[in-house]
């Protein structure tokens, strides 16, 4: 059965969309494969995974998918550089022990890189934390601080600060609220949800 | 010994041509003993090999013809299972070198004296050439998958290697590209105790009364090696320091606890289905085993011209070709840009896990091999 990006979750979604067909992608951090299959489907992309969870791994084994168990922190190492067009990281940086580093790798063996994260600055979750004096458990963000895997919380403007230190080039740049996209301007405040194709300048 | 009724399926092909070897000899009059399960489809393009342990044999799905027990893999192969002969021509040779029907030490030479250690020393791309030569001979060009768990695994890997375009996918379940130190201790101390058996006769067994030849000497060898496809958690769990049908310990040297008398029984069954000339052949073999000295000593480049589709399984409880081994030939087949799948799967029984019932396993083995 074939893969549909209507079906994708939001983000995901823009990142098919922004996708070159026939192109080379690692999905690192790639769950049960949606993203991939939609990507080998309706792009034909040659596209290649990496996950920690064993039984996901098994799932996308069974859509046809290459996918490695692996850790984003330890295991993008053993990739060649620039081996694919563009290395994946949606929703996963927050989760990562080193993001600086996880970034750097990225764009190592990528040519471009898609990194999507939930905007830990958005209006809700600052209200809430206001309001409460409690860390904000939203829709966007359903765990309780002690329980949630995102040890390495941020906002839109962090991720521009550590991409400028960084020297990373922002290639494009979009922002979800609910289902729908809003504007750059006021992202770090209304964007639930944040995806940027970063480069590395030649 | 069982005494259910002999059920021998198996075909022997015997090569026209002399097989040659990385010993540098060549064999010449080989046989190869084969079953194969599933229909061969018109385009021969459905076939898959599966490749046999250290002392697995070609009875994958029927019955043993010396024990009587069901195949080694019947769980894993067969109509509808996970390896699915519906789907699949599934073809398992016994390894040149073994004694279930394929030439071994203890096949006759063209003397007519049973080979003993005249036998020339072989290696697991020895064994592959003898897979290869009965594909051809069956006409299948290309097939579907290659699959292969320990020993299995390493022919895969060396199929892989060096008969790239004879295979579109290749499944690796516990293995390893190179036996580790440990690997060639542990089948030292198995070679070992078979030739201090006063009745090894330096090979030369083979006309001994019936029933004799170096048996304590192989029973310790099996003994030895069973540990090392068990795990501490597995063992622990079924045997623990249980006593053997009786309340005390007797204060001798008697299989007073559980594990001793499993081993013993492990022991001594094996020899009533094994050579022990072929335990010394296969071991060396495994031993001798390291594909990237074969390709530079750069383990990316034995898969250079490979345009196949991989899957690894590792066990977290084998400590016998850890994950890491398994990694090791992940990292290298990414390194050569190759599709590749890898998972570490949790289960208590050690190596042999693969043998065992893990659903997780049958999932990932169906799901790829479907594709």
């Amino acid at each position: 059965m074939n893969a549909d990006i209507s079906a994708l979750r939001p983000d995901l979604a823009v990142i098919a969309d922004n996708v070159a067909p026939g192109s080379r992608v690692l999905d690192v951090g790639c769950g049960d494969g949606t993203l991939m299959a939609a990507l080998r489907d309706t792009k034909h992309c040659d596209a290649r995974g990496m996950e920690l969870v064993p039984a996901n791994v098994g799932a996308c084994v069974a859509k046809g998918l290459s996918v490695i168990q692996g850790d984003a922190d330890t295991d993008l190492a053993f990739y060649p550089d620039k081996s694919v067009d563009y290395a994946i990281l949606s929703q996963t940086l927050q989760t990562t022990m080193y993001p600086g580093m996880v970034l750097d790798e990225l764009l190592r063996i990528g040519h471009q890189a898609f990194v999507s994260f939930p905007n830990f600055a958005h209006w809700r979750g600052r209200l809430s934390l206001l309001w409460n004096g409690r860390m904000p458990v939203t829709r966007l963000l359903p765990e309780a601080w002690h329980e949630t895997p995102n040890i390495h919380h941020l906002s839109v403007n962090d991720f521009r600060a550590l991409l400028k230190e960084r020297n990373i080039n922002v290639e494009g740049c979009w922002f979800l609220s609910g289902d729908t996209r809003c504007s750059p301007a006021a992202a770090n405040f209304r964007a639930e949800h944040a995806i940027f194709l970063l480069s590395r300048p030649i | 010994m069982a005494t259910a009724q002999i059920h021998d399926e198996s075909e022997v092909l015997e090569l026209d041509e002399p097989l040659p070897l990385d010993g540098g000899q060549s064999l010449s009059g080989v046989r190869i003993a084969y079953e194969a399960h599933g229909k061969l489809n018109a385009a021969k393009d459905n076939a898959i090999l599966i490749c046999h342990a250290l002392t697995g044999d070609q009875y994958v799905v029927s019955n043993h013809p010396k024990t009587g027990k069901p195949g080694w893999w019947a769980r894993m192969v067969g109509p509808g299972k996970p390896i699915d002969t519906n789907k699949f021509h599934v073809i398992c040779a016994n390894v040149i070198g073994s004694c279930m029907g394929s030439t071994g030490p203890a096949s006759l030479a063209p003397d007519g004296e049973p080979w003993a250690m005249r036998f020339p020393v072989i290696t697991i791309r020895d064994m592959v050439r003898g897979h290869v030569a009965l594909l051809d001979s069956l006409g299948i060009e290309q097939l579907h998958a290659v699959v292969g768990g320990s020993m299995g695994g390493m022919q895969a890997l060396s199929l892989a290697a060096n008969f790239p375009e004879r295979s579109r996918a290749f499944l690796v379940l516990a293995s390893t590209a190179r036996h580790s130190a440990q690997n060639i201790a542990f089948h030292e101390v198995g070679r070992q105790a078979i030739m201090a058996d006063p009745e090894w006769q330096e090979g030369n067994y083979y006309h001994a009364d019936e029933g004799r030849g170096p048996e304590k000497g192989l029973s310790v060898a099996r003994m030895a090696a069973h540990i090392t496809y068990l795990s501490e958690e597995g063992l622990t769990a079924k045997f623990g320091r249980r006593l053997q049908d009786r309340e005390q310990k007797t204060f001798g040297f008697d299989a007073d606890f559980q594990i001793e008398s499993y081993l013993r029984y492990q022991g001594l069954s094996f020899t009533g289905r094994f050579d022990a000339n072929s335990y010394l052949y296969i071991t060396r073999a495994m031993d001798y085993f390291d594909l990237a000295e074969e390709h530079g000593g750069r383990l990316a480049n034995a898969f250079c011209q490979s345009k196949a589709r991989f899957c690894l399984v590792s066990f977290d409880s084998d400590w016998l070709y850890p994950t890491s081994d398994s990694r090791n030939v992940v990292k290298a087949l990414n390194a050569a840009g190759l599709p590749v799948s890898f998972v570490e799967l949790s289960a208590p029984f050690g190596h042999d896990s693969f043998l065992l019932e893990v659903p997780a396993l049958d999932h990932v083995v169906e799901g790829f091999l479907n594709q």
